[in-house]
């Protein structure tokens, strides 16, 4: 009698952000190419990867719970779990899975926890601002959600390259920081370039009756950079490695105010 | 009356910057900035001088307040800042297990 056996395609693409190749393996094509859709201009042709995520889909359950993210280490071991998705990722061994529905929210939440766990070890971090390349240096715009991120994102002149409207993506490098663009999006819902150039300056973002820039104080810049800090594990070393990394940065970038209408004379500030 | 005695969580990171102490809770990345007094009560909480020294000492002396009204605002405020696991406090002398540590 034959043996019995399902052959099963594995489908595998890269998604590099901020340099990070990280590749994801699935068996289903549709998901493959909704991934391939939603990394477009992300997706890399890198044989290698720093981490690789096993995807499992799950059937929609219409009882999914709407959990908080939590992100836990235990014995060289992360795990991520919100309502929509479970994951584990184990460092050492560079591999992990996810557990998911057919859709691009979760895998998203998930890799922007795994990078900003990497970036921790090494003095970098994701934050919530739009940043865009200007004259070869990179701005960020940080604030909360109603702030202007997007607002000012969209505004920008046309020699600007728009990195994200959302969530910036921060590395260390020497004594300086290097802004990537992320696809991480907002309310543009426009990815950004996958470009890179040397941070020049971080903005506080106000709105107010005309456009002006205010310095800050030091403390002031600190508390700014920490507020808008995207981190999400509860680990005491990281949080130690990210608290330093944020009064680093604030002591290396120009941090000040930026008070601004809905105005593309904004930018002339700026660049 | 029994004593209460303070430590510094050494669980968090602290920072002082212009005069502005920062802590984020290492349990949950939560920031806080402490104001004047809530500074004074980080800065001497060693575990081992109680709650009315410090009260007596610093805080009388830097406000002006009298010490019985300085010593109750001071407990509400310990007692919030242990909420927030800030602090530790006990009505024995604390024993600090890890340095804190407090980037400069």
């Amino acid at each position: 009698m034959p043996e019995l056996t399902t052959e099963v395609d594995r489908l595998s693409l890269v998604i590099e952000i901020g340099g990070m190749p990280v590749r994801v393996n699935t068996t289903d094509p549709d998901f493959l190419a909704l991934l391939e859709a939603r990394y477009s201009g992300f997706i890399s042709e890198s044989k290698s990867a720093e981490i690789e995520f096993e995807i499992e889909l799950a059937h929609p359950n219409p009882n999914t719970d709407d959990a908080p993210v939590e992100v836990m280490q235990r014995n060289g071991l992360w795990r991520l779990t919100r309502g929509d998705f479970r994951a584990e990722w184990k460092p050492d061994a560079r591999t992990g899975w996810i557990r998911q529905t057919a859709n691009p929210y979760s895998i998203d939440a998930v890799l922007r926890i795994v990078h900003t766990l990497v970036l921790a070890r090494q003095g970098g971090f994701l934050m919530h601002s739009a940043s865009a390349i200007r004259n070869d240096k990179a701005f960020l715009f940080a604030g909360v959600s109603g702030a202007g991120k997007t607002t000012i994102s969209r505004l920008a002149p046309r020699d600007t390259t728009l990195l994200t409207d959302e969530i910036s993506y921060v590395r260390k490098q020497g004594s300086g920081y290097i802004a990537y663009g992320t696809p991480f999006t907002g309310e543009l819902a426009k990815l950004g370039e996958n470009v890179s150039a040397p941070i020049s300056a971080l903005y506080l973002l106000a709105q107010g009756q005309e456009n002006h820039i205010d310095p800050i104080s030091p403390a002031e810049a600190a508390r700014g950079v920490l507020a808008n800090m995207l981190f999400f594990a509860k680990d005491e070393d990281l949080v130690q490695s990210v608290f330093r990394s944020a009064f680093e940065f604030a002591s290396r970038v120009p941090v000040s105010q930026l008070t601004f209408l809905p105005d593309a004379r904004v930018w002339e500030l700026i660049g | 009356m029994s004593r209460l005695f303070l430590a510094r969580n050494p669980r968090v990171a602290a920072r002082v910057l212009d005069g502005e102490m920062m802590i984020m809770s290492g349990k949950d990345s939560t920031l806080f900035t402490l104001n004047k007094t809530a500074t004074i009560l980080w800065q001497s909480a060693d575990g081992t001088t109680p709650l009315d020294e410090i009260v007596e000492k610093r805080i009388c002396a830097e406000f002006e307040v009298g010490s019985d009204e300085a010593l109750k605002d001071a407990e509400t405020l310990a007692r919030e800042l242990a909420g927030h696991e800030i602090l530790q406090i006990s009505e024995q002398p604390i024993q600090q297990v890890a340095k804190i540590v407090e980037t400069r």
